[in-house]
């Protein structure tokens, strides 16, 4: 029963080594859907390529459905999964100080990696600046302290939140997100662009 | 002539929708694995904290930010789950690029902008990402994709402040992208 790591399964010398596997799937996937490229990246906040949406939004109903399946399966113990901490003020601040950074620099974390993989020099930048912020967070820790620590709501699920069942929850955000494809859908016909 | 050469050689991207159903078995493949999602940010954190403490470990020892590190996360920072999957993301990044005929050497940005310009923004942007994901623990891949998969509260606060944002701020920054 999963997951491996916990239940003792695999040692923790080989959940290292299957991160390096899992990290060559995730980064060819990323690269293959085109997220190596910043423009593209960017169509998504301007309706010509939504690419971002679509892989995005699969992505995490994908994962979110097999999590519940398996858990009802009896194939993985979803109580020794991590769930991140919910701190209201910081995920706000932060998520807000994020989406900046995205539309000023066309990339995320994951994807620059993938995009200086390929030689893209801009990606090579954002990484550069991606150092920079994290060493003036760790640096200027002090100041920031109390605002990352406020408001803390604990390893809370959005369905414990709204007080609802996980597989109500989980149909919700696959009718949220297949509206979002078919909006996604009608954007890149509304403004297309022929090259990028 | 050279336009439809470049196109016959650079294959196509993967349907966006195929592409989405397999990252999302690599999260469910994670979860399973090693109980956690993916991410990026954190490793780049672990360089960070390692840098500090191989550099300045008088430093590294009496700041708070490295202290609260090091208390919580014992041993060599760079041994660290996401730092292998971090590389990891290289090596797939780059065997995708290889297959695709992608890789090359390049400042990819709007005609309408300088290359001098999209670097600037490029080290900007990834700055205030930098930043952005200490604060709010994690990036687009750890906090906001993984979170969502497991119906994490801080996952979707996380995804609608990180997205929207970016849209709110679309309008100003379209010269750099339409």
């Amino acid at each position: 029963m999963g997951p491996l790591i916990v239940n003792d399964i695999i040692s923790n010398n080989t959940n290292l080594f299957l991160a390096f596997f899992i990290g060559i799937a995730f980064g060819f996937v990323l690269e293959s859907s085109g997220f190596s490229s910043s423009r593209k990246l960017a169509g998504v906040f301007y309706g010509y390529d939504t690419v971002v949406l679509k892989v995005f939004f699969t992505g995490a109903i994908t994962a979110m459905l097999g999590l519940i399946f398996f858990s009802l399966f009896g194939w993985i113990d979803l109580t020794y999964v991590y769930v991140n901490p919910t701190y209201l003020w910081s995920t706000i601040v932060g998520g807000v100080i994020m989406g900046a950074g995205f539309i000023t620099g066309g990339f995320c974390p994951g994807t620059s990696f993938c995009a200086a993989a390929i030689g893209k020099i801009d990606g090579m930048v954002f990484i550069v600046g991606i150092f920079i912020g994290i060493f003036v967070f760790t640096e200027g820790y002090p100041l920031f302290e109390s605002l990352y620590m406020a408001e803390f709501m604990g390893y809370l699920t959005i369905n414990d939140f709204f007080g609802i069942s996980s597989g109500l929850m989980a149909l919700i955000v696959i009718f949220a997100a297949v509206a979002m494809f078919w909006g996604g859908e009608w954007a890149e016909k509304k403004f297309p662009r022929k090259e990028y | 002539m050279e336009k439809s050469q470049t196109i016959l050689r650079k294959a196509k991207y993967l349907n966006p929708y195929i592409g989405g159903v397999l990252l999302g078995l690599v999260l469910l493949a994670s979860n399973y694995i090693s109980g956690r999602g993916l991410g990026a940010s954190g490793a780049m954190k672990s360089v960070i904290v390692s840098g500090v403490q191989t550099i300045a470990p008088a430093h590294a020892e009496s700041a708070l930010f490295y202290k609260e590190y090091s208390e919580t996360h014992p041993g060599n920072p760079m041994n660290s789950w996401l730092v292998y999957e971090m590389l990891g993301v290289l090596v797939g990044g780059f065997l995708s690029g290889i297959l695709a005929r992608r890789t090359k050497l390049k400042i990819e940005h709007s005609p309408k902008i300088s290359s001098k310009r999209r670097l600037v923004f490029a080290l900007i942007g990834g700055i205030l990402f930098g930043f952005g994901s200490q604060l709010g623990r994690g990036c687009t891949s750890g906090s906001a994709l993984s979170g969502m998969a497991i119906l994490s509260l801080g996952g979707f606060i996380s995804m609608m402040a990180i997205f929207g944002t970016a849209f709110a701020l679309a309008y100003f920054f379209r010269k750099n992208w339409i």
